[in-house]
């Protein structure tokens, strides 16, 4: 087997994905892309950053290259390993190692559940450097001028043990997501689940009504993400009221009492 | 049928009840009656009136008579359960007061009946105001507290509810009345009842009662009709309640005014003007979730919070113009602080959503600024008041913004002679006017907390031994959390992916790795906190009961899950004297002397913040771990005697901050301060902050807090 077959192709994004600006963010983007600079994107989680990457690789014409961060991600997941075939043994890129070579976007969602030690090799390809080290096969790996590397960090979580180092952040330029706008997030909704505008727009007054919970025993209020969810069940006949508990409510909180408060807002609404 | 089933007659009965009441019987005064009344029952019943008459006279005589003559009502109104309790309550009576009382809990048994019923359909206020608060807060965003009392209204902070429903046949029904009972008066809040001078308006009517009862019947229809749109499914559930209690209907002198009342443009004018063309005419019954209307109560209430709400915005605004002028480049001069009214606008444009509604934005220099969340639910609730935010609102907080009363002394008039810097720590001190630390300023000594060798500890653990458990628990999840090594010298199974990556190495020349296994291990936390306690004189009473519970509970917690802590206790009066007070070091165990010095933690003097913090880092910096976390609880902001106050104290502690967080070490603050949205963020950044609205969570919260924290 040729492990070395993949090629840009594979990861090229063929069809338009749908996205729906929240402000300036495309040229801001496509401005730190043409300067190569990386770029870091902000915003809690389900807010649209994902989808806005698959847009930009698509109107880059770049294929899109994305690992999501947890925290057994060691550093040769990153990069590469050598494996046995037959007869003898052949390397094989990791996802960012296959990335900087073929010139493609990389993004690494939600960096900070990486393992500390991981998070350091992408310190060489975030400055001035462009390079990626392979230490085992002692080959210094400099990057395409199409390569663009991104990552995402969700700014609200409270843990200390998930936090972005100073040393890492100050190499992007940031780009700051908030969950969509009222009319856009029931722009969104319809496109993506197909339910009647009004529906939707009740979806979105509930979200805003877990919103207004953050922080007075939410950590988040219900995502862009889990108002699609919602939706789409609703779209497939389930009962509005129970979608919601089950898409959203449950998705938020595991605490009786606020459980109890969430379904008697939804109840409210539909 | 079987024969124990067939009912006794009269004259069974009555066979029986002479036997059992004998010695209160007389030609005068027989058990005829007393059997006449259980003849009706079915067997088993009778058979558990007489059951129970036999025990009762076994006890006194007379009470069974008491009670036989009582049992068919209570039969009638009761279920075996609630009879048994009843029965139960008048021995219990007869034991502890005698006969009399006894007697009156049986002749009452239409209230003792009432009172069963109400506790098994019923809700009580307790059990709800939690969901409810909650709930409450998500319509608007806006905090509104419950509470019980007698009348139901609202002076727009605070709802007052019935302590307890039992209006509807069940549980779950009395609760929909609560929500719609809270959501009313949240209508009242939200829609803007209280946007017009009420009190004014209504005194002008020559019957000022009669005229509040009619605008409160007309402001209800106004308002659901709001809830209708606004909220479908909440409006489903009223209507259900008004055909459940008797719906009201409205007479036909109103119909032209309810058209107007329920269209989407209606206000609180409208209202009014509907009272003024029916004034004199009939008021109709009210809904079932409406109370009163206390308009002179809630113009009070406005009137507090817009001042409060109206300090914190002129704060707000300081601050943004703070972060504006750090944003621009050094070296540029400031700009005069009384062309600061021009600068902030309110900029209004329509908001498609809502028509008629607009959307606010707040623009400095002429360019819109982007809100941080405190300050956006801020404006949000001063609009929500007055609909706007007014241009003289529009003014940065000047330097006297914290000022406090009082005149300062000058610290070596307060201390002469009592101090001295010997085995002191000296620290450097942030001068934000200068820009500049003022050199070993701060003279801190650490001293130890008197121990106070009392039950405290013991008796906190009673009172919350339940939650203890439950934190226990959940500590110990965090501990037990076990996680798959991988590339290790030593385990239990092979690591595939390690020994093939190894495998292939070694192939093309390299050192077979020995790291080629896997093992389970617990998590290794490798965390010291450091918790650094508000000692200061404001911390009296409540709040310094609320701190020590919260580090009884925490301790208990911390010993489960392994964490190394030490707990120091803060105050001091000057820069001459800042104090720190010992409660627990890092290298000591979770000791009697601790628990001693736990209880003994008393309110001492002022707040000076910076110096303290300078200090704890020095600890923590001798500590070795991977994460170090220095975790706040304080009640306000930092304070002391000789000037440590306003901009000066929160600038120098933020520079403290700062320096703790150059050596790795994550800040976090818990405080009961509500105004603390105006200056933690300034000084611990935008996250690492919490507030407890209610000093009795505290305790229970600052646990809660620290899992997160370290999760
Ligand atoms: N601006 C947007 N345009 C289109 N879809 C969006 C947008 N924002 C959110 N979504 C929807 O929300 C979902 C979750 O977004 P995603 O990009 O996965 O969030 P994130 O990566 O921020 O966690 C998407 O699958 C999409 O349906
Ligand atoms: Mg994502």
């Amino acid at each position: 087997m040729d492990v070395h077959a993949v090629s840009a192709r594979d990861y090229l994004v063929r069809k338009e994905p749908y996205y729906e600006p929240q402000g300036n963010e495309i040229a801001l983007f496509e401005a730190a892309y043409r300067n190569q600079i990386p770029v870091l994107l902000k915003g809690p989680t389900g807010c649209g950053k994902t989808r806005f990457m698959e847009h930009m690789a698509w109107r880059l014409k770049r294929p899109l290259v994305t690992v999501s961060c947890h925290d057994d991600l060691t550093a040769s997941d990153l990069v590469g390993r050598y494996l046995i075939t037959a007869s003898e043994t052949a390397w094989v890129d990791g996802p960012l190692a296959r990335a900087v070579r073929i010139g493609a976007v990389c993004y690494l969602d939600e960096i900070v559940e990486a393992r500390k030690d991981t998070t350091v090799v992408i310190h060489p390809l975030a400055d001035d450097r462009r390079a990626l080290p392979i230490e085992k096969t002692g080959e210094l790996l400099q990057a395409a001028p199409e390569f663009c590397l991104a990552i995402s960090y969700n700014p609200g979580y409270q843990s200390v043990l998930k936090d972005l180092k100073q040393s890492t952040r100050q190499r992007f330029v940031a780009i700051e997501f908030t969950y969509p706008a009222t009319e856009l997030e029931q722009r969104i909704i319809i496109h993506e689940s197909g339910i009647d505008p009004e529906m939707a727009a009740r979806l979105v007054k509930f979200a805003g009504m877990t919103r207004n919970l953050k922080g007075n025993g939410l950590d988040e209020g219900a995502s862009t993400r889990l108002l699609v969810h919602a939706a789409k069940l609703m779209a497939s006949g389930i009962d509005p009221r129970q979608a919601c508990r089950g898409a959203i409510a449950e998705a938020l909180t595991d605490d009786a009492e606020m459980l109890a408060a969430v379904n008697e807002l939804s109840a409210s609404l539909f | 049928m079987t024969a124990a089933s067939t009912s006794l007659s009269a004259i069974e009965l009555e066979e029986k009840l002479d036997e059992y009441l004998d010695p209160v019987l007389s030609s005068r005064r027989t058990a005829v009656n007393l059997a006449a009344g259980l003849a009706e029952f079915a067997r088993d019943q009778q058979d558990f009136a007489l059951r129970w008459v036999g025990i009762i006279a076994k006890t006194n005589a007379e009470l069974a008579y008491q009670f036989a003559a009582q049992a068919p009502e209570g039969l009638r109104l009761m279920p075996p359960d609630d009879l048994e309790s009843w029965i139960i309550q008048a021995m219990d009576a007869y034991d502890r007061m005698g006969l009399y009382p006894a007697s009156a809990e049986f002749q009452n048994v239409a209230a003792y009946a009432a009172r069963a019923r109400a506790r098994s359909i019923g809700v009580s206020l307790d059990s709800v105001s939690g969901v409810l608060e909650i709930f409450l807060r998500g319509l608007s965003g806006r905090a509104l507290k419950v509470e019980a009392c007698d009348e139901v209204y609202t002076d727009t902070t605070t709802l007052f509810l019935p302590a307890t429903l039992a209006r509807l046949p069940g549980k779950a029904d009395n609760f929909r009345l609560y929500k719609a009972i809270a959501a009313h008066q949240w209508a009242q809040t939200w829609y803007g009842t209280y946007c017009a001078d009420l009190t004014e308006v209504l005194s002008d009517f020559p019957d000022p009662d009669y005229a509040t009862r009619l605008f409160y019947a007309l402001e209800t229809a106004r308002l659901d009709a709001r809830i209708a749109t606004d909220l479908p499914g909440l409006y489903r559930d009223m209507q259900r309640l008004k055909t459940e209690l008797g719906e009201t209907s409205y007479p036909a002198s109103w119909h032209g005014h309810l058209a107007s009342l329920r269209s989407p443009a209606a206000s609180v004018r409208t209202t009014i003007g509907a009272l003024q063309a029916l004034y004199g005419t009939d008021i109709p019954a009210a809904q079932c979730y409406q109370g009163f209307l206390y308009p002179a109560r809630a113009t009070q209430a406005m009137a507090q919070r817009l001042a409060r709400e109206k300090d914190q915005f002129h704060a707000a605004l300081a601050r943004l113009l703070e972060e504006k002028h750090r944003r621009a480049e050094p070296g540029a001069p400031a700009e005069e602080s009384g062309a600061d009214s021009e600068r902030f606008r309110m900029q209004r444009t329509p908001d498609p959503d809502h028509p008629g509604k607009w959307h606010h934005e707040l623009a400095l220099d002429g360019q819109v600024v982007a809100i941080p969340p405190d300050v956006k639910a801020l404006m949000d609730s001063i609009i929500q008041d007055l609909g706007d935010i007014p241009d003289e609102y529009l003014v940065a907080a000047g330097d006297g913004g914290y000022r406090r009363e009082g005149e300062e002394k000058n610290p070596d008039d307060v201390w002469k002679g009592t101090y001295h810097e010997e085995g002191a720590f000296l620290y450097n001190e942030w001068d934000y006017r200068r820009q500049h630390y003022r050199k070993h300023w701060c003279v801190l000594r650490e001293v130890d907390v008197h121990p106070v060798e009392d039950d405290f500890v013991a008796r906190t653990r009673a009172k919350y031994s339940a939650s203890i458990a439950s934190l226990r628990r959940s500590f110990e999840a965090l501990r037990g959390e076990e996680r798959l090594m991988k590339r290790q010298k030593n385990g239990d199974n092979i690591d595939f992916d390690a020994l093939v990556e190894a495998y292939a190495d070694m192939h093309h020349g390299m050192e077979l790795s020995e790291q080629v296994l896997t093992k389970r291990q617990k998590l290794e936390r490798d965390i010291a906190v450091m918790f650094m306690v508000d000692m200061s004189g404001s911390t009296k009473g409540w709040i310094n009961d609320a701190e020590r519970e919260a580090l009884v509970l925490l301790c208990e917690a911390l010993e489960v899950l392994g964490d190394r802590y030490a707990i120091y206790g803060f105050s001091g009066i000057t820069r001459k004297r800042c104090d720190l007070y010992r409660i627990k070091r890092f290298d000591e165990p979770y000791s009697i002397s601790v628990q001693a010095r736990i209880s003994g933690i008393k309110p001492e003097d002022y707040t000076r913040m910076g110096a303290t913090i300078r200090h704890l880092t020095r600890l923590l910096n001798d500590v070795e771990a991977r994460t170090k976390l220095l975790i706040t609880l304080s009640d306000g902001k930092p304070d002391d005697y000789d000037g440590y106050r306003g901009d000066y104290g929160i600038e120098d502690t933020r520079q403290a901050l700062i320096e703790a967080k150059r050596d790795g070490i994550h800040p976090f603050c818990i405080t009961i301060d509500t105004e603390a949205r105006d200056y933690l963020p300034h000084m611990y950044g935008a996250v690492n902050w919490t507030i407890i609205d209610d000093v009795r969570r505290l305790p229970l919260k600052v646990s809660e807090i620290y899992r997160r924290l370290t999760t």
